[in-house]
């Protein structure tokens, strides 16, 4: 028996609960509640799951001759502590925010069915039950984001999220079908106990990395997730972001790492190549974005293509047979997950409470705000310095044993492999260094400075039930942080389960070091640095108030003499990016700027007029599009012809399949 | 127990008490070579002090974090520059943060020091902090090349360790560490604000990036500020000294005679280093803003070299 799984029925019957009560309080108070009582149980259960040992379930449902499997193991449980983790801040979250909600009908009764879409996907142990479960949450997540269909642009995010999810979903039918192969092996378990062929695996791979990937927003099948996470209400951006992202990432972690079995060196440089690639573009177009919400989503691409970049290390480390090293990367990887899941729930509960104080998302008419908030500034700006990779908070760490993998070194016989790891761990660096540029602008635009319009001059505090889910998140970022060596350990079962070996043990060592290797090699410890920073600044504030004049004189701003009193003359978001995109964006997003400076005499306005090309979508998406619209109108004249012409194709392709059949035998 | 605690704290103490020391230094040295007798190598003491005594203007519209910054920029810097090794390479605390983590303490300052450029909400502050942000994401990146290729030859992260490896000698001459070394100066010179990168000691509108970044500070928050920006220029100079040139450097452990040798060292290559600064800013022009990303570029190609080649062969 298996008790988490008791939450998939739980949840369905709440969601059915929503349809009847959704346009009451009683129903907002009765579902939010109820979802975060059973995100609790299941992160419990889940890590109850790491240590114990592999639970089975068979339900009669499902396939004829397969049935339905779930099955709990180390794995599933990590994965499962996530969406525990994910979906309890969010429900939590919700419980306030909701209130706001203009249409509750649309949002509650897909919100618990959400939930227990992705986690049936983590607990499916046959090909049927996870292409079910992905499927119900493509579309459970597809009718969130269209909660708001009248908003400008929804309608084109929620059609763009169709079509991808509806590719990502045959890239993974594709992906069980090979493994399945000739007998038809859809249960997890054969498909293990019958590996497929090199060649295959090979193949298998690519497809699910294609699949999976398209659902996590690795580049260039990035493009629907910054449009369609910030079009749901914030609390389900939070949840597609921080979980339904990860849910993606488990599903290439279990048919790689699990099902396919052992793959070949090469897989890894794909998989690397395209993390890195997808790092460092993903928060690109974040730094370029003046959403704020769409701005998060970016930079959850950016996460992803960081987390991948774990996993393909780990994948090559596999390959030559270098346990510890596979262990290492993938204890980064799943490391850095979490981390996601924890500071991108907090930025978009943040920006929920900023779009819910203000009524705004677009970064220019925003500022100030840390004057008239008074707790979501704080913990906004904890979740800005996670994100950025800074210690003592968690982003680092995770990124820090990243490095560490990629710094292992060991003597790989394969070119491609010895090119490309120091070659992704600059795009690493360089990722790292641009999302705290990020974040900078994100935050300084936001929330410091003087408000750029009245609503960001007379916002308020969200509610309490906001505040805390962000507070519970935010604490959470720093203890991860300074203790990581409980998360490493936490992970352990889940690496050895993957890649047959496991990091040293963490806890224990002299006051929560982290050891990834050997203690001659490298060792980090977050709970003395931050206990460093904390008594350097209890020093200096001690002794600066000691030596020196007290006094604190309030005054009008500086600013070299020439203080203009409104607030058009500060920095804008726009204005803050313009270096960046002047030395990255010109070649990569093919940024331009036209300055249109009247002559003397001549009374229109100056303009400056900026554009930024997404690659992904004029390269790939637009040719594609043409091509198939052009396919389409072609193919329309087959639908004019007469009688006689049908039948003569009839007969033509009766010819011609019985030509095949005679060369064929 | 009581003697590695105690280099520590000395470490620590004389590192932040001797940094205003260097900054006077090449002030002086920039001074003597333009003919000029300049101010005493003690002035910045004195400046310190005069900012100490004053009261703290804060503009009407700043947050808690304009005044909470100067402070966490002076600890995180200061932590950093505790975990380099000096005069012995072994300090007590070493493992608590390696190269990497030392590198992030820096970031983190930054961090805090551009959202407080951005707080009270200036058309400077807003430029210092874009600019900086731009210089800093191309020499972080470098800068964690320049890690990564050091790290690969010493086989540890560790500066303690790498200093250790240093000292043995058995190193040699080697391509990558040429290439790290001249990244290393190219970001050292960036991270810092020095000539050709910025200019220290302008208040020209169009060319300054830190001191536009903390134009609206006084009293005792600029001299947390100022404080810092010392303590990190020393602390390269120390990582230079510590990975290139660790000779003196005390190797073994507990040992008062050789902890003084290496302290007494260590002087003579900050003297050295600040007179080599200082002469090179007189000798070098500053960049156009929108020259310094190929000058960073430059250092993060070198850097990404030297790992390649690494990666591709270990005697390189």
């Amino acid at each position: 028996m298996m008790p988490v799984a008791w939450a998939i029925p739980c949840l369905l019957l709440l969601s059915a609960a929503g349809i009847v009560t959704a346009r009451s309080a009683f129903g907002r108070v009765l579902i939010y509640g109820g979802c975060l009582l059973l995100c609790s149980a299941l992160a419990i259960g889940g890590f109850d799951a790491l240590t114990a040992p592999n639970q089975h379930l068979q339900l009669p449902i499902g396939l004829p001759w397969v049935g339905t499997n779930l099955r709990l193991d180390a794995l599933a449980g990590f994965f499962l502590i996530l969406v525990g983790l994910g979906g309890g801040g969010a429900s939590l979250y919700a419980l306030g925010y909701a209130r706001h909600e203009e249409h509750p009908q649309r949002v509650l009764p897909f919100y618990p069915a959400f939930l227990a879409a992705m986690i049936l996907v983590i607990l499916a142990d046959d090909a049927f039950t996870f292409l079910f479960a992905w499927e119900l949450m493509s579309l459970t997540s597809w009718a969130l984001v269209m909660a708001h269909h009248r908003e400008d642009g929804n309608a084109r995010a929620g059609y763009v999220y169709l079509i991808m999810a509806t590719f990502s979903g045959l890239a993974l039918l594709l992906a069980f079908g090979l493994l399945a192969g000739d007998l038809g092996n859809y249960a997890f378990d054969s498909i293990r106990n019958n590996p497929p062929l090199p060649e295959v695996a090979g193949v298998v791979m690519l497809v699910a990395l294609i699949g999976a990937g398209s659902k996590a927003g690795l580049v260039p099948l990035h493009v629907w997730l910054p449009l369609a996470h910030p079009a749901a209400p914030s609390h389900v951006s939070a949840l597609m972001s921080g979980v339904m992202t990860k849910v993606a990432v488990y599903g290439f972690i279990r048919i790689v790492f699990d099902l396919v079995g052992p793959t070949q060196w090469w897989a890894g440089t794909v998989v690397l190549a395209v993390g890195g690639i997808t790092a460092v573009i993903g928060v690109l177009q974040a730094l370029m974005e003046r959403d704020l919400k769409r701005l998060l989503a970016y930079s959850t691409v950016e996460n992803i293509g960081i987390i991948f970049i774990g996993l393909g290390l780990s994948l090559a480390f596999r390959a030559n047979n270098l346990g510890a090293g596979a262990a290492l990367a993938l204890t980064a990887a799943l490391f850095h997950a979490l981390n996601h899941t924890t500071f991108k729930s907090l930025l978009f509960f943040g920006a929920g409470a900023v779009l819910h104080a203000t009524g705004q998302r677009d970064m220019e008419t925003l500022g100030g705000l840390i004057h008239r908030m008074k707790v979501t500034p704080f913990v906004f700006l904890i979740g800005c310095i996670a994100i950025s990779g800074l210690p003592p908070l968690n982003g680092f760490a995770s990124e820090w044993l990243t490095f560490q993998a990629v710094l292992l070194r060991p003597e790989f016989p394969q070119w491609g492999l010895k090119l490309l790891i120091p070659v992704d761990g600059a795009l690493l660096a360089l990722a790292a260094a641009l999302a705290s540029c990020c974040f900078v602008r994100a935050y300084g635009i936001c929330f410091l400075g003087r408000p750029r319009s009245d609503a960001a001059a007379q916002a308020r505090e969200t509610d309490p039930w906001s505040l805390s889910a962000m507070i519970v998140f935010a604490a959470l970022c720093l203890l991860t942080g300074i203790i990581p060596g409980a998360v490493i350990d936490t992970l352990a079962p889940v690496a050895r389960d993957l890649t047959g070996a496991r990091m040293p043990v963490q806890l224990g060592d002299a006051w929560q070091t982290i050891v990834p290797i050997a203690a001659s090699r490298s060792s980090y410890n977050g709970l003395l640095v931050f206990a460093f920073i904390t008594i350097s600044i209890l020093i200096t504030v001690v002794t600066i108030h000691r030596l020196s004049a007290h006094g604190v004189r309030r005054a009008p701003p500086w600013d070299c003499g020439f203080p203009d009193p409104t607030p058009l003359s500060q920095y804008s978001a726009a204005s803050f990016e313009q270096p960046i995109r002047r030395v990255f964006g010109t070649v990569l997003l093919r940024s331009k700027e036209v300055v249109d400076m009247p002559p003397p005499g001549d009374n229109r306005p100056a303009s400056i007029v900026r554009t930024i090309h997404d690659p992904a979508w004029e390269g790939i998406y637009r040719p594609l599009a043409a091509t198939i619209g052009w396919i389409a109108g072609k193919s329309d004249l087959l639908a004019y012809l007469t009688i006689r012409s049908y039948l003569s194709f009839v007969f033509a392709a009766l010819v011609v399949l019985l030509i095949a059949l005679t060369i064929w035998q | 127990m009581i003697y590695p605690l105690l280099a520590q704290l000395v470490q620590m103490t004389v590192i932040l008490t001797l940094s205003p020391l260097l900054i006077g230094l090449v002030r002086k040295v920039k001074s003597r070579l333009q003919r000029r007798r300049g101010a005493s190598m003690i002035q910045p003491y004195r400046d310190l002090r005069r900012l100490l005594g004053k009261e703290a203007v804060v503009a009407d519209n700043a947050s808690w974090l304009f005044r909470i910054a100067p402070y966490f920029v002076f600890a995180s810097t200061w932590v950093a520059a505790a975990l380099i090794p000096t005069f012995s390479a072994n300090l007590m605390f070493s493992w608590s943060g390696d190269l990497i983590a030392i590198t992030a303490l820096l970031g983190s300052a930054r961090f805090a020091l551009a959202l407080a450029g951005m707080d009270v909400g200036t058309s400077f502050g807003g430029l210092g902090s874009s600019r900086e942000m731009m210089i800093a994401s191309l020499a972080e990146p470098a800068m964690l090349m320049i890690v990564f290729s050091v790290a690969l030859i010493a086989g540890s992260t560790e500066l303690s360790t790498i200093a250790g490896y240093m000292l043995n000698g058995q190193v040699g001459l080697r391509v990558s560490l040429a290439m790290a070394l001249a990244a290393l100066l190219i970001v050292a010179v960036a991270e810092n604000g020095r000539i050709p990168v910025d200019n220290p000691s302008t208040h020209l509108e169009l060319t300054m990036v830190h001191e536009a970044m903390v134009l609206e500070y006084s009293g005792r928050h600029l001299a947390m500020i100022e404080l810092a920006a010392s303590l990190q220029l020393m602390l390269y100079l120390s990582m230079v000294a510590c990975i290139f040139i660790p000779f003196g450097m005390a190797a073994d452990a507990n040992r008062p005679l050789l902890d003084a040798v290496g302290f007494f060292a260590w002087l003579a290559k900050m003297a050295a280093g600040g007179i080599a600064l200082g002469v090179a800013e007189t000798i070098v022009a500053k960049m156009r803003v929108f020259r310094v990303p190929n000058f960073l570029g430059a250092a993060l190609m070198l850097g990404l070299l030297g790992v390649l080649l690494l990666f591709v062969s270990r005697g390189m």
